[in-house]
């Protein structure tokens, strides 16, 4: 089966200018990324800050330019479409974007802001628009009035279902969802991830899901791919990795989540110290810094990502001994 | 209509406490009123009458009378159109140039960004009077030619600042989702981006009317602007010069109408700024 989605060595590389005296640096913020996503599927996408997430998520849509690579959707590769090209994928791909207090144009009502994808691609005539707009609010769970309103009357859960409304109005195949609840309260995070499984169930959409901690991606993906440094360490379905780690990476990030029962202490401690300055990455496997299982071999050869069993892939030269030594 | 009752509101809002603005507003509305009435008033600014020559303020004329027996209060009235005339054209010309190439190198930025900012660094290098009155030199003195040759070598002003709003609006998360809908680079420039840019712009037109009614006004008075017999403030400053030792009205009347309007629109400006700059981010 061909999957809906298949990035193939996605690679984006931003040169930063020197200034006096230093000499200019590249950073390498996403480097050679492959992953695919089936119909239907919600792919997981963690990592900390910083780490190439949201590059990678503009790079699949086309949003800033890729250096090498391919993005093929349905087997389409929308990596070399001109913007022109690339427009009537927009209608399959869509992003809802983290922060709901700066993707919603301040000077557009709500209802400005949903028609705009009806107007750009024609998808109904003039009169029914209204009713598309109130269709969509009702989608999201808001009310038909808040059509005539501006985003700055609305809460942050709010607007995110307003953004989610936008997404929604091109009936996409595939939505790339940037950390959608990070910057929403606890209670409100809830809502709007129940939301967007209760959109995927009826539509039959597909998740990229990106967001920096596995304790919400956890609920709401089918398959988890860890990123680290621009690369993927590894990826499991959602299940498997939760249960049994095989990154060294994967298992910090675990160990971070805060426990509820305090018996269940005694896992490793959480991972120390800063995520490495992508601009001066460390030799061979980045990670090593900061790995408790570090060898010499981590700090002069790169772990490529091989298969281990049936669905999961490592980067690591030690992911027999991951996961071992919690209680 | 809701949209622009929701921005007067946000500028209103914090402009009504703001007493220097407010009588800057004043002066800039009465000013307007004024040049309305001349219209209305009976009267002709041109109309000679040699035997009424140089009377004080005071009696039929209130202020008084030139060299011709002209009425000076009528002919400021008609002066202020010019000069209300000439401030809002020159810095409409201005701003909608300026919008245009900051928005294009705002928007593209890269070498086309490079190429148009190095444009307007060469046009700031002229000092700009010295370029109007060159221009003036070779074109007709008249009143659209003024303020054709103001606007075009203003705009620089505005260039910068929308470039630069635009430079931070392109990496904003609202125009990266516009643009994964699916809009063109037209529906995001004016659409999307312009609208978020315009704060700035309007506070830098509203100071640049201030600065085209002195240009207007400095011009006049070194006889290359508006040509007599139409009255602007600056050529009856300088016809009074001759007789200002014994006819003084001729000249403080013109010359306090200039600073009063220019300080109306300065104010005026300022309150403005005031009034969006905490809300310049939002």
């Amino acid at each position: 089966m061909t999957p809906l989605l298949e990035v193939h060595d996605l690679a984006k590389t931003y040169r930063i200018p020197g200034k006096s005296g230093i000499k200019p640096a590249q950073l390498k913020a996403v480097d050679g990324i492959s992953l695919q996503i089936a119909a239907g599927e919600t792919l997981g996408l963690v990592g900390e800050s910083g780490c190439g997430k949201s590059t990678l998520g503009k790079l699949i849509l086309g949003l800033t330019p890729a250096d090498r690579g391919d993005v093929l959707y349905r087997g389409k590769n929308l990596a070399r479409l001109s913007d022109r090209q690339m427009r009537p994928y927009r209608r399959q791909l869509q992003m809802i974007f983290q922060d709901p207090f700066s993707s919603l144009n301040p000077r557009m009502t709500v209802s400005e802001t949903l028609a705009e994808p009806l107007i750009i691609h024609r998808l109904c005539a003039p009169a029914q628009r209204q009713q598309r707009v109130a269709q969509l609010l009702d989608q999201v769970g808001l009310e038909s009035a808040a059509a005539d309103r501006y985003p700055h009357e609305f809460s942050g859960g709010q607007r995110q279902r307003v953004s989610i409304a936008r997404a929604l109005a091109v009936e996409p195949e595939l939505i790339i969802a940037d950390e959608p609840v990070s910057a929403l309260d606890l209670s409100v995070q809830a809502q709007i991830l129940n939301l967007l499984r209760e959109i995927q169930l009826e539509h039959n959409l597909s998740y990229l899901f990106i967001a920096h901690d596995l304790a919400v991606v956890e609920h709401v993906s089918d398959r988890v791919a860890v990123m680290y440094l621009g690369k993927i360490v590894e990826t499991a379905p959602a299940g498997e990795l939760y249960h049994q780690p095989g990154h060294p990476y994967t298992e910090a990030l675990l160990n971070a989540i805060p426990q509820p029962d305090p018996s269940r202490a005694g896992r490793p401690a959480p991972l120390q110290g800063e995520i490495p300055s992508p601009l001066n990455p460390p030799s061979g496997c980045s990670f090593h810094p900061r790995c408790p299982y570090a060898t010499e071999l981590c700090r002069q050869q790169e772990p490529e990502l091989l298969s281990h069993g049936d669905n999961r892939q490592v980067a690591c030269h030690h992911s027999d001994r991951v996961g071992h030594n919690k209680t | 209509m809701k949209k622009r009752s929701f921005w007067i509101q946000v500028v209103w809002g914090q402009l009504k406490h703001n007493r220097m603005a407010l009588f800057g507003g004043s002066i800039v509305l009465l000013m307007f009123l004024l040049a309305a009435l001349a219209a209305l008033l009976p009267g002709d600014p041109a109309a000679i009458n040699i035997k009424e020559a140089l009377l004080p303020p005071g009696g039929a004329h209130l202020l008084g009378t030139d060299d011709l027996g002209r009425d000076v209060l009528l002919r400021m009235l008609y002066g202020a159109r010019i000069s209300l005339l000439v401030g809002f054209v020159a810095v409409g010309i201005s701003t909608l140039l300026g919008i245009l190439v900051g928005a294009l190198a705002g928007f593209y930025g890269g070498w086309v960004d490079a190429l148009v900012m190095r444009f307007v660094d060469i046009m700031l290098c002229f000092p700009t009077f010295f370029l109007i009155l060159a221009v003036i030199a070779f074109l007709q003195p008249s009143i659209w030619n003024i303020m054709i040759v103001i606007g075009i070598t203003s705009w620089m002003g505005v260039a910068r600042l929308v470039r630069a709003e635009f430079l931070s609006l392109r990496e904003r998360e609202f125009v990266l989702a516009a643009r994964a809908v699916g809009a063109s680079d037209l529906r995001l420039i004016f659409r999307h981006m312009l609208p978020n840019a315009l704060s700035p712009v309007l506070v830098s037109a509203t100071l640049g009317i201030a600065g085209a009614i002195l240009t207007e006004s400095a011009l006049s008075f070194l006889g290359i602007g508006v040509q007599p017999p139409t009255p602007s403030w600056g050529n009856m400053l300088i016809a009074g010069k001759q007789t200002l030792g014994y006819a003084w009205w001729l000249s403080v009347f013109p010359g306090l109408a200039i600073l009063v309007t220019v300080l109306g629109y300065n104010l005026l400006g300022e309150g403005i700024r005031d009034a969006l700059d905490p809300r310049l981010k939002d």
